[in-house]
């Protein structure tokens, strides 16, 4: 029982920033732009959050400056791609790549290579503390609660009821038909993006600021492209995308809770590890077949 | 192929590179060094003696097939983002058959093992690639995914059965002295996979521009439907070029395990694979571009390092810069192919995934 309050707690804090960068990366692919600067824009969100933390002492003021980079970050994936019309997929990595090697730069020139900083974790919230032992599912970092009860219900309502989210997702379809009925393309690009790229931001911060209170290399390792993986998986609904980050962060706590258990002991953690990566590219492979992505995906637009 | 624009390609490559100059000035101020100074020490001095123009080459070697690898993809309008993991492969294969070559000769030993790199390289590609031309699922994202998934693969073989029995250093055991590839020149770490990098380009160049195959790879990049229509088996040509490209991303591999290391380690590769995208971007996806980038990026990281310890700046500024100059590539090829457009009166071009490069490319 506790095994199971415990996996499941572990669950909705590792799906946390699986969650903020499935959000911000449907954002981005239903306004017609993929964005796979996110490993990158997560990765600067992870150091930026904990290197300001670290400075100020306050991780609200690391939130804060992730953000900023975020907001940065999405709108240099704009300018290549909505501006310069620039190859989606090459601009994303050079975007990742670039924020990779400017972290790692910068993470030199603070920390000079020195032993490990820490900093005091954002604290977790418990509303159902008195609960008893299920109580224990729902101790979580603020940021968690927020994720689960404000970022996605307002990302679905703005997307699906708003009048910018049909602008979003017009961009994205036909953007000849939503130029022609008055929707300003670049503007609603460049917005999805920003949003998009603040979220990712969030999401690697969450890392650092709650998770573990450290930045270390390679903090991400990959979370970004589960991210752009999920969207596919949740055929560009925020719905849809949040239950495969559910998924996805069950099958990683659980690999995480058997590699200790003694029957595994034999087996190289990373196999275990690798796990939850081959278990995303079998659900693609089983669900992803020919699915309809965004009519302009990928496609610049330019009146003619 | 229509001429596109006045523009020549290598002037937009020099522009990309001094664009790319002035941005990155503004990390080198941070740091407290003279930009200036930092780009002479960068691009002039490891070309000043012999021992640092050896260690270029030797830098631009892993990259060269990487950027080999990842060009040849392109042009067929596969995306494989997935070198890292096929060259991780490539290594692991060569770190093991290394091990168990001990009594052959060189001369067999050695297309032995690079011809099990290659076959591991291409395996670690086959499954995206399959994925996508029979289900057609998006190549980017599991050729990612797999990335991390090869990454773990060696560190679970360096901490598994492959861990030093002696000393406990996460290191496979040191293949055989036959299967070492030889330096090329005395005293220096150039070896064979140099050569092997420039025969490869060489061989890639002739397949694409002057073979059927190649012609079939270059229409399907250009236009999948224009090529089906021509009759060119489009599934069958980007499955063909994602294999090649993943068993040339595998050769770079067994050449850093056969040259450099001798045996599988964690930091084989600091990003290869990805810095591939990179030097085939700044090659426009042309086998000598390729060739000429990756020998510049070669001198970019050699006197990155070397400015790390002469200027104090640190050398992740390299990385930086491999991602400032892929943006900058591509954001001018997107500017030079939008203003032909206007003037040649051209139509929309291919659609999809191909890009402007893969015109550019002759």
């Amino acid at each position: 029982m506790t095994f199971l309050v415990d996996l499941l707690a572990a669950t909705l804090r590792n799906a946390t920033p699986l969650v903020y960068g499935t959000v911000g990366e449907t954002y981005a692919e239903r306004s017609g732009v993929l964005n796979l600067g996110i490993e990158g824009t997560m990765y600067a969100g992870a150091f930026t959050g904990f290197a300001v933390a670290w400075v100020t002492g306050s991780p609200l003021a690391g939130l804060l400056a992730a953000i900023m980079v975020g907001i940065l970050a999405g709108a240099i994936m704009a300018l290549m791609t909505v501006t310069f019309g620039a190859n989606q997929h090459v601009s994303g990595i050079g975007l990742t790549i670039g924020l990779i090697g400017l972290s790692e730069f910068a993470n030199r020139l603070i920390f000079q290579g020195g032993e490990l900083q820490r900093i005091q974790p954002m604290p977790t919230v418990n509303p159902l503390a008195g609960a008893g032992l299920l109580g224990g599912i729902f101790d979580q970092y603020g940021l968690t609660w927020v994720a689960f009860l404000v970022v996605v219900p307002a990302a679905w309502w703005v997307l699906q009821r708003s009048s910018f989210g049909l602008e979003i997702r017009a961009v994205g379809e036909n953007p000849e038909a939503a130029d022609a009925a008055g929707v300003d393309v670049a503007r609603t690009r460049y917005l999805a993006l920003i949003i998009g790229g603040a979220l990712m931001a969030i999401g690697g911060a969450f890392f650092t600021l709650a998770l573990l209170g450290s930045f270390t290399l390679d903090i991400i390792a990959g979370r970004g492209w589960v991210c752009v993986a999920l969207v596919i998986f949740g055929r560009w609904r925020i719905g849809r995308g949040v239950i495969g980050a559910l998924l996805f962060s069950l099958i990683f706590s659980l690999q995480f809770r058997l590699r200790i258990l003694p029957e595994f002991a034999a087996l190289p953690f990373e196999v275990l590890l690798a796990l939850p990566y081959l278990v995303i590219i079998g659900a693609l492979a089983l669900s992803g077949r020919n699915v309809a992505y965004p009519g302009a995906y990928l496609k610049p637009y330019r009146r003619s | 192929m229509r001429r596109i624009s006045p523009w020549s390609t290598p002037a937009l490559v020099v522009s990309a590179v001094l664009i790319t100059f002035v941005i990155t000035a503004g990390p080198i101020l941070v740091a407290g060094a003279n930009p200036i100074e930092a780009y002479v020490a960068f691009v002039v001095l490891p070309l000043t003696s012999q021992f640092t123009l050896l260690e270029v080459l030797v830098t631009s070697t892993p990259i060269m097939l990487t950027g080999a690898a990842v060009a040849i993809a392109f042009r067929a309008g596969y995306w494989n983002i997935g070198a890292e993991g096929q060259l991780l492969l490539g290594a692991i294969a060569a770190a093991g058959i290394g091990t168990l070559v001990g009594g052959i000769p060189p001369i067999l030993a050695l297309p032995i093992m690079v011809a099990g790199g290659a076959i591991a390289g291409a395996a670690w590609a086959i499954v995206p690639a399959l994925l996508r031309v029979r289900f057609g699922i998006d190549e980017v994202v599991t050729t990612l995914l797999l990335n991390p998934v090869a990454l773990l693969l060696v560190n679970g073989l360096l901490h598994g059965p492959w861990r030093d029995p002696v000393t406990g250093f996460p290191e496979s055991p040191r293949i055989a002295a036959t299967a070492e590839f030889p330096t090329l020149v005395e005293r220096s770490r150039l070896h064979l996979g140099f050569l092997l990098a420039l025969v490869v380009i060489a061989a890639a160049w002739y397949v694409l521009a002057r073979t059927p195959a190649g012609l079939r790879l270059r229409a399907t990049g250009l236009s999948p439907h224009g090529a089906r229509f021509a009759g060119i088996n489009v599934g069958a040509t980007i499955l063909g070029a994602a294999l090649v490209s993943g068993a040339i991303a595998g050769i770079a591999g067994v050449s850093e395990v056969a040259g450099i290391q001798n045996r599988l380690t964690g930091g084989l590769s600091p990003g290869y694979g990805y810095t591939g995208i990179v030097v085939a971007m700044l090659g426009t996806l042309a086998m000598p571009g390729v060739a000429v980038a990756a020998i510049f990026l070669g001198d970019l990281t050699v006197g990155a390092s070397s400015a790390a310890r002469s200027l104090g700046i640190p050398s992740q500024l390299g990385a930086v810069t491999q991602g400032v100059l892929l943006l900058t590539t591509v954001a001018l090829l997107a500017v030079r192919r939008h203003r032909a457009r206007r003037t040649d009166g051209a139509d929309a071009g291919p659609g999809g995934a191909v890009d402007s490069a893969a015109e550019v490319a002759t």
